[in-house]
């Protein structure tokens, strides 16, 4: 029996760190960085337990505001038969915690989740073993509560077994799971964790971490994004008390003050000269430019048949374009991050959701071992993807590099607005052709989007400052479910990966296959009008026949909002205000969550006003382990989708973004959200599969569907503005 | 070139010294008093994450300036309930579990506050057009809304 180790300093480092970093101290020595395992293959990774029976789960995802991290402690307490209240959680540090990837893509409780539980599953299977032993009672004769194994009329706990010291492990992705019976903490209600904190005010974002010493940073940033900072007036900040330091590297300016007033300031009045540029395509003519721009790489997604064949003979032929609008993350919070050098260790603060990513990026741009830099997860505002927390985290490095001491950047509005990585234009040509019938016979899609997938989206304090990176972009896996989940005869689709594109990309909730379902489903739906068909029907007539939890959905979102079955549009044009409904489904890249919803809306004739004024949507994400967490990421989901779909969207210059506040970048208010009406499908005995993005997916397409059937007129390019309506409702 | 402000915070007596009386109101409370329950967001008066009351009227904080607090009584999310003692739109957003990242949770409550104490039974529609200069990304809308209802059924 030595699958626990009494190396005390194992634990003891890790624990040390722990308190240190709670009460906001610094890692006590060089030892304490790598001692803990973070091999994601060692139980010791995932968990601890200490000397008072105590659970640490060390996790390389991140909450981010989902209340992932209840769910982790879920599992956690599930599988080893704790009570959650005692269990912590450790998210993202690279010291601390397993690299187990970006938090992203819908994968947190799908892999992260499922890697914990296994390690937990594991250590159960062995902490049994131990008390077997020590009870001298046979393993399948044991019960475990609250972290006690009895057997024999005796019991032992945890903490007697292994407490305070690290188990030594290889987790056993095929250590047994309770059994969907047994479970008493999963697939139910559980009240996150951190939301009385957050009510009282207690809780401690990024944003408030302080440090002894600390002093306050602002970036100031170029007016024209290429331009380059050819000289800077530091007299001209001399009136401001309190200023520390004006730092400037290329294009890379920015401030530091004892106080953060100060920096505020001192980053609004320092005078810079500026060179100037103007390489940012024409907005007016953004759609052009795409088609214009070079073509890096050809991707097919989806092959069969001949579709162009199929086309070509097709007793009808149905043609569109789909666009959807450059976005902000445009985070609630603007991006925040505290950079510490110490003995010539980096330590950054940050509401990264890849710190071990961030790690590598940052010591790549200072030309540090990554040995040296060890990056802190801590929370920060809602975050839907890569925004600009590690650009913030690179910020204050080079600041607290250039000082000596530790400098918090927090960006201020604009800074956010204009500076976080947008997601990328995107822009798809459908084509169909349709039997005598109005089956369809050929499909063909071709989408213009950016090259690149997953991966490290440029720093931006490296690409202004001319420092080390990977030059390269990344705006996710943005091709996914451009290729349909229904059974047509011939199908082609094809991602034309473009070169360039104006803005630095990144992905924004549920990248691409937003997008790309958006136009899908939108030109699917017009070809259910070419054919005079029901669309829910339309759609169920494509439905692969091995696909039962496809066609559930569907059914279920029909029923959930009374659908009527008819052909769209509806007839009734007398009135002012026409109301439609409209229906949409997607199965998650193909492969995983469904997710059906129908919108209803009101559309003004006049003022071309669209009103979204009820939102139904069938959810089956596999195993739930909260599932009114799951059903607060679908509500966010929708909510933040439709803001996408009817306001959201970037403006610019020739030089520079323009849409740099909430007035100039608008979002869904309180009157604009609709009544919502969702339906989560629960199957505890499948696999857990992610809920942060998939009911995104069917947000754009369900209002356009909707908007059809209620006037007549379709709208192809989001944002659904009253302006585009006005000019469609002429058209039609 | 100092200047002291003496104002009530939360029921006590506090003062600032700043360099520059026109600091919004908010680094004093989130920098000089460590009260961070209100959030920067904007600074321009248009998200609801930097609210407080400030004589019992929700006020942005990050368009203040200090010195306008002086004599002034102020209550920061922090003074308005406790875990021990909840306001009953801190109990009723945790039943509701009104709150995603909650940046904006900040403003959604004191905003909330400031307009259950005018409106003590509000309708649905009244508490959205109460909050739509709040702004939340996460998508917690139909949540604060039932937690404010739920509050005002006391
Ligand atoms: S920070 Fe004050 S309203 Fe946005
Ligand atoms: S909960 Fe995140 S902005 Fe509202």
């Amino acid at each position: 029996m030595n699958a626990i180790t009494s190396r005390r300093s194992l634990l003891q480092a890790g624990g040390a760190m722990l308190v240190a970093f709670q009460i906001g101290l610094r890692p006590r020595d060089a030892a304490a960085w790598t001692d803990k395992a973070v091999a994601a293959d060692e139980v010791a990774a995932f968990l601890s337990i200490d000397a008072q029976g105590a659970v640490t789960v060390f996790i390389g995802k991140v909450d981010m505001g989902t209340g992932v991290r209840t769910g982790f402690m879920q599992i956690a307490a599930e599988e080893l038969d704790v009570p959650m209240a005692r269990i912590r959680v450790v998210e993202g540090d690279t010291a601390l915690t397993p690299d187990q990837g970006p938090t992203y893509g819908s994968l947190s409780i799908q892999n992260g989740g499922v890697a914990l539980r296994a390690a937990c599953a594991t250590a159960r299977r062995e902490l049994l073993t131990m008390a077997a032993d020590r009870l001298g009672a046979p393993v399948g004769s044991l019960q475990v509560t609250e972290g006690a194994v009895s057997g024999g009329g005796r019991s032992v706990t945890y903490a007697d077994l292994v407490g305070g010291r690290a188990f030594t492990l290889k987790v056993d992705a095929n250590a047994p799971i309770k059994p969907p019976e047994a479970r008493r903490i999963v697939g139910r209600t559980v009240p996150r964790v951190d939301i009385p904190d957050k009510v009282f005010g207690r809780f401690q974002y990024v944003h408030d971490f302080r440090l002894p010493g600390m002093l306050h940073g602002r970036p100031v940033r170029p007016p024209a994004m290429g331009s380059t900072a050819e000289a800077v007036d530091e007299a001209s900040i001399r009136d401001i008390p309190g200023v520390v330091r004006v730092i400037h590297q290329g294009a890379f300016v920015g401030v530091v003050a004892e106080t953060e007033w100060a920096a505020i300031r001192a980053a609004q009045q320092l005078r810079v000269r500026w060179s100037d540029w103007a390489g940012l395509p024409d907005q007016a003519r953004i759609w052009a430019h795409v088609r214009a721009t070079p073509v890096a790489q050809v991707q097919v997604t989806l092959d069969r048949g001949n579709p162009a064949g199929a086309i070509q003979g097709a007793a009808r032929r149905v043609a569109a374009t789909y666009d959807f609008a450059i976005h902000s993350h445009a985070s609630m919070g603007p991006s925040c991050a505290v950079a510490e050098f110490r003995d010539g260790r980096l330590t950054t603060w940050s509401a990264s959701q890849a710190t071990h990513n961030l790690r590598k990026q940052l010591g790549m741009m200072l030309g540090m071992n990554i040995e040296q830099v060890r990056c802190i997860y801590m929370e920060g505002a809602g975050c839907y993807g890569r925004n600009g927390h590690e650009d913030a985290a690179a910020d204050a490095a080079l600041l607290a590099r250039a000082v000596g001491r530790p400098v918090r950047v927090q960006w201020m509005r604009q800074d956010e607005h204009g500076w976080d990585p947008k997601g990328p234009p995107h822009l798809v040509d459908l084509r169909a052709g349709l039997d005598a019938q109005g089956n369809i016979v050929g499909w063909e899609a071709d989408a213009f989007i950016p090259k690149g997938a997953g991966g490290n989206v440029d720093l931006t304090a490296a690409e202004l400052g001319g420092l080390p990176r990977e030059n390269q972009i990344h705006p996710g896996n943005i091709i996914h479910n451009l290729a349909l989940p229904y059974a047509f005869p011939s199908i082609k689709t094809t991602c034309h990966r473009l070169d360039t594109t104006p803005f630095r990309p990144s992905w924004i909730r549920t990248p691409g296959r937003m997008q790309n379902t958006y136009a899908n489903e939108a030109f699917l739906d017009e070809c259910a009008a070419a054919a005079g068909a029901d669309p829910v029907e339309y759609r169920l007539r494509v439905m692969p026949a091995d696909d039962p939890r496809g066609r559930e959905v569907l059914e279920r979102v029909a029923r959930l909002a009374n659908w009527q079955t008819r052909p769209s549009p509806q007839r009734d044009r007398t009135g002012d205000i026409l109301r439609g409904r409209g229906v949409t489904y997607v199965k998650y890249e193909l492969v995983r969550t469904y997710v059906a919803a129908v919108a209803e809306v009101e559309v003004n004739r006049r003022t071309g006003d669209i009103r979204v004024t009820r939102f139904f949507c069938a959810h089956d994400c596999g195993q739930m382990i909260n599932p009114d967490g799951v059903k607060s990421q679908v509500e966010g989901n929708i909510i933040h989708t439709l803001s996408r779909t009817l306001k959201e969207e970037l403006t610019y210059d020739r030089s520079t973004v323009t849409s740099r506040d909430w007035g100039s970048y608008q979002v869904i208010t309180f009157p604009e959200v609709p009544e919502m009406v969702i339906e989560l499908i629960d199957r505890p005995a499948e696999r857990p599969w992610g809920a942060g993005e998939p009911a995104a997916a069917i947000v754009p397409s369900a209002v356009t569907n909707a908007i059809f059937d209620a006037t007549g007129a379709r709208l192809r390019s989001v944002p659904f503005t009253a302006a585009k309506m006005r000019a469609a409702l002429q058209g039609a | 070139m100092t200047e002291t402000v003496a104002m009530m915070v939360n029921g006590r007596a506090a003062t600032v010294t700043v360099d520059d009386p026109q600091m919004p109101l908010l680094y004093a409370l989130r920098n000089d008093l460590g009260l961070t329950g209100p959030h920067y967001g904007c600074g321009l008066s248009q998200c609801g994450a930097c609210t407080v009351h400030v004589d019992g009227n929700a006020v942005r904080s990050c368009q203040m300036p200090v010195a306008d607090a002086a004599g002034k009584t102020i209550l920061t999310l922090e003074g308005l309930g406790t875990a021990e003692r909840p306001h009953p739109l801190q109990a009723a957003f945790i039943a509701e579990q009104a709150v995603q990242c909650g940046y904006c949770a900040n403003g959604m409550i004191m905003e909330s506050a400031a307009f259950l104490a005018k409106t003590p039974r509000p309708t649905e529609a009244q508490v959205r057009d109460a909050l739509v200069n709040n702004i939340c990304r996460c998508g917690t809308h139909p949540r604060v809304v039932a937690a404010v209802m739920r509050a005002s059924r006391g």
